[in-house]
C-alpha cells in the first residue's frame, strides 16, 4: 500500500510543500489530487464537492483549473519549446493563433526562454526544460497548480530562483500551489504549510514555524539526509542550527549578560526579481549573506535567513551601543564598498542596475529575560534604511 | 483451489490465454470506437494532415518502388506461365488483377506496417513510458484524441492512396518485363488491363485497403498506448517488444483479414 489512511487539507490560495523521504508516496498522493490516479477507498473533495460523484463534465471544469508540472517534465520531444508551451492552449482553447503566440511569448520573456523558442527539449540543459515545464503549468493560468519535484537536478541558485517564481506567480495569479520538494529549509521560505509523508501516511501538518518545533525520529532522520538542514543558498546557518547555537550560547551567559539582534531586509526584493530576474535576485541573497557572514563574524556573531528577504544576526558577545557601531561601520562599508561587490557577485552592470535598499534594526535583551522570537520582531520594527544602490539616469 | 494436474493444466493454460485474447480483442474494440468517435472533433484535422504526411506522403516512394518490382515479377512469372497455354496476349489481365484484387492492399498495407506502424508504436510507447501521455491527460487533452485519432483517419485516408500508387507503378512493372523485355505488344497489354478489370475490382482492393488501414493502425497505436501495461518488461524494452509484437499482429492479421473480406466479397 502506497498510501494509507491519508487525511489532509490543502488551503486555497496558499503554497502547501509536501515532502518526505523517497518513495513515502509523495507522487503518488499528487497524482491522485490531479486525477492521474483513482483511490482505491476514500475521497477526494475539490471545495467540498467529492471528486468521484462529480459528473465527466463536472470533472473535465474542475480538472481543467490544475495544471501538473511532472517530476521529468514531460515535455514533447518531438516538439519545440513553444509548441510545448502553446499546446494546452492550443488543444483546450478557442483562442485565436495570434492570443496564443502573445500569451505564450509573454511566458517565455517572463521565463527567459524566447531564445530557445525553436530548439526542441533535448537541446537545452536540465534548468531550462524545467523553465519550460513550468511555462507550460502556468500557460492557461491554472487556479491550482501541482509541482512535482520542481527542482530536482538544479544548482543552488537556480533552484532558489525557481522557488522565488513559482512563490512570485503564485501571488501574482493568485493560485494554489502544492509542492513536493527536498529543498528544505529554501522551501519553508514560500510555504504556507507543510506535509509531512512518511511510509504512505502523514505524520505532520501545519505552518513551516511550527515544523522547527516539531520533534519526531522521522522529521530528524529526513532532515538529517538533507546535509544537516544547512542554508545552501546563502551559505550561513539555517534557522534551526541558528536556534540551537543561540540556546547555547544563552545558557553560557548569566540572567545580566546583554546580546543584542541584528535584523536585515533586502528592501523591493519582488521588485527586483521581476525587473532583473529570478537568478540575479538569489544571487544578491547569496552574496548578502556572505558580506554579512564575513562582517559580523569576526565579532562572534552568527547569521540565519529568516524569510524569503530577510537575516537575522545575533551577538551574543555585544552591547546595544557596541552593537549600533559595529552596524554603522558596517553600513558605511555596505554603501562604500560592499554594495558594489553584491552587485558584482549578482553579474548586475549598471546598464541593468535597479534600486535597491538595505534596511537594518537591533533589538538588545538580557539572557531568560524573554523569548528570543519577541528579540527578533524588536528588532525588525526598529529597521531603517543603512544603504541603497543608486543607478545611474542615462539620457 | 482446484488442484492442477498432468491432465488438466494445458486446458487451463489455454483457457487463460483465451481469455487474455478475448480480453485483449474487447479492449482494443472499445479503443477503435473511442478514438474513430473523435476522428471528427473539430481541432483534429491539421493533426490529421501531418499523420497523412507522415503515413502517407512519405511513404510513398518505398511503396511504388516494392509495387514496381512486384508488377515486374509478376510480369516475368505470369509471361512464362501463360505462354506455355499459349495465352500470353492476357498477361495485362493477369498482372493488373493480381495487383489490384490481392497484392496491392497486402503489399501496400505490409510495407506501411514495417515503416509507418512501427514508428506509430515507438513512438506511442515513448510517449507513454515517458508521461507524455499522462501529461496530456493533466491538460485535459484526451490522449486518444490527440494521439489515435489522426493517425487512424490518416490511415484510412492513405491506405487507398498508396495501393492505387502500388496498383498503377506494378502494371507498368508488368509492361517493363512482359512487353519491354519479352516481347508482348504494348496495345494487347494495355488492352487486357483495360477490359480484364472491372470497377468491383478497384473497389474490392479498396476495400480492403481500409479495413487493413483499420487494422494496422489500431493495432500499432493500441500496442504503444498500452506499453506500460505489459507484464514482460518495462521501459525501453517494453517500446521494443510493443513495437515487435504490433508489427508482427499487424502483419497476421492483415493476411487473415485479407481472406475474410476476399470470402466475403466474392
Amino acid at each position: 500500500m502506497v498510501l494509507d489512511q491519508v487525511d489532509l487539507t490543502i488551503y486555497e490560495g496558499e503554497i502547501t510543500t509536501i515532502i518526505g523521504k523517497s518513495g513515502s508516496g509523495k507522487s503518488v498522493l499528487l497524482k491522485h489530487i490531479v486525477g492521474l490516479l483513482a483511490p482505491d477507498e476514500g475521497t477526494i473533495l475539490f471545495r467540498g464537492q467529492p471528486v468521484q460523484k462529480m459528473s465527466r463534465s463536472e470533472r473535465d471544469r474542475t480538472f481543467s483549473q490544475i495544471s501538473y508540472m511532472f517530476q521529468n517534465n514531460a515535455l514533447f520531444d518531438s516538439m519545440t519549446v513553444f509548441e510545448n508551451i502553446a499546446l494546452p492552449l492550443r488543444q483546450t482553447t478557442s483562442l485565436s493563433q495570434k492570443a496564443i503566440e502573445e500569451r505564450v511569448t509573454a511566458r517565455m520573456e517572463q521565463m527567459e526562454l524566447v531564445n530557445v523558442a525553436q530548439n526542441y527539449p533535448s537541446e537545452l540543459s536540465g534548468g531550462m526544460q524545467k523553465r519550460v515545464a513550468l511555462s507550460r503549468a502556468l500557460v492557461i493560468d491554472p487556479k491550482m497548480v501541482l509541482f512535482d519535484e520542481p527542482t530536482t537536478g538544479q544548482d543552488v541558485i537556480r533552484r532558489n530562483a525557481i522557488l522565488g517564481m513559482i512563490a512570485q506567480y503564485q501571488r501574482r495569479f493568485g493560485f494554489t500551489a502544492v509542492l513536493i520538494s527536498h529543498d528544505v529549509p529554501d522551501v519553508f521560505f514560500i510555504s504556507n504549510r507543510i506535509l509531512a509523508l512518511s511510509d504512505g501516511k502523514i505524520i505532520f501538518q501545519g505552518t513551516p514555524r511550527q515544523f522547527e518545533d516539531f520533534e519526531h525520529p522521522l522529521i530528524d532522520e529526513f532532515v538529517q539526509s538533507l546535509e544537516d538542514f544547512q542554508e545552501h543558498l546563502t551559505g550561513i546557518q539555517s534557522k534551526r542550527q541558528f536556534r540551537v547555537r543561540n540556546q547555547m550560547d544563552l545558557r553560557r551567559k548569566g540572567p545580566q549578560d546583554s546580546y543584542v539582534v541584528a535584523s536585515f531586509t533586502l528592501q523591493d526584493f519582488d521588485q527586483l526579481c521581476e525587473h532583473l530576474g529570478h537568478t540575479r535576485g538569489q544571487e544578491v541573497l547569496n552574496a548578502m549573506g556572505a558580506y554579512l557572514n564575513k562582517h559580523f563574524g569576526a565579532v562572534g556573531g552568527f547569521s540565519a535567513r529568516q524569510s524569503k528577504n530577510q537575516f537575522t544576526t545575533f551577538l551574543p558577545f555585544s552591547n546595544l551601543s557596541e552593537a549600533e557601531r559595529i552596524l554603522k561601520t558596517f553600513a558605511l562599508d555596505l554603501q562604500k564598498e560592499g554594495l558594489r561587490t553584491i552587485q558584482a557577485e549578482a553579474h548586475i552592470s549598471q546598464d541593468i542596475c535597479f534600486p535597491f535598499a538595505i534596511l537594518a534594526g537591533l533589538a538588545e535583551s538580557k539572557a531568560g529575560a524573554e523569548e528570543i522570537d519577541l528579540v527578533f520582531k524588536k528588532a525588525e520594527v526598529s529597521q531603517r534604511e543603512i544603504a541603497r544602490v543608486y543607478c545611474e539616469i542615462r539620457r | 483451489m482446484d488442484k492442477q494436474t498432468f491432465f488438466t493444466s494445458p486446458v487451463t493454460s489455454l483457457g487463460r490465454t483465451a481469455l487474455r485474447w478475448v480480453n485483449e480483442l474487447g479492449a482494443m474494440v472499445l479503443f477503435l470506437l473511442r478514438a474513430f468517435l473523435m476522428i471528427f472533433h473539430p481541432k483534429q484535422f491539421p493533426t490529421i494532415i501531418q499523420q497523412v504526411y507522415f503515413i502517407g506522403a512519405r511513404s510513398a516512394m518505398i511503396v511504388m518502388f516494392v509495387g514496381l518490382f512486384t508488377g515486374m515479377v509478376l510480369g516475368l512469372q505470369l509471361f512464362h506461365t501463360l505462354v506455355k497455354f499459349g495465352s500470353a496476349g492476357v498477361l495485362g489481365t493477369a498482372v493488373a488483377l493480381s495487383l489490384v484484387r490481392e497484392l496491392g492492399p497486402v503489399l501496400t498495407a505490409i510495407m506501411i506496417t514495417a515503416r509507418a506502424g512501427s514508428s506509430m508504436a515507438a513512438e506511442i510507447g515513448i510517449q507513454r513510458v515517458s508521461e507524455q501521455i499522462d501529461a496530456l491527460d493533466t491538460m485535459r487533452i484526451d490522449p486518444l484524441r490527440y494521439l489515435v485519432s489522426p493517425r487512424i483517419a490518416a490511415s484510412i485516408i492513405s491506405f487507398p492512396l498508396l495501393t492505387a500508387f502500388f496498383d498503377l507503378i506494378g502494371i507498368l512493372g508488368g509492361f517493363i518485363t512482359g512487353v519491354m523485355l519479352m516481347g508482348l505488344n504494348a496495345g494487347t497489354y494495355f488492352h487486357h488491363v483495360r477490359t480484364g478489370v472491372e470497377m468491383e475490382d478497384v473497389t474490392g482492393g479498396f476495400v480492403k485497403a481500409m479495413v487493413f488501414a483499420v487494422l494496422v493502425s489500431v493495432i500499432c497505436c493500441f500496442q504503444g498506448y498500452y506499453t506500460h501495461l505489459r507484464r514482460d518488461s518495462y521501459g525501453a524494452k517494453a517500446v521494443g517488444l510493443s513495437t515487435t509484437s504490433a508489427v508482427v499482429m499487424s502483419c497476421v492479421l492483415i493476411l487473415v483479414a485479407d481472406y475474410v473480406v476476399t470470402s466475403l466479397l466474392l
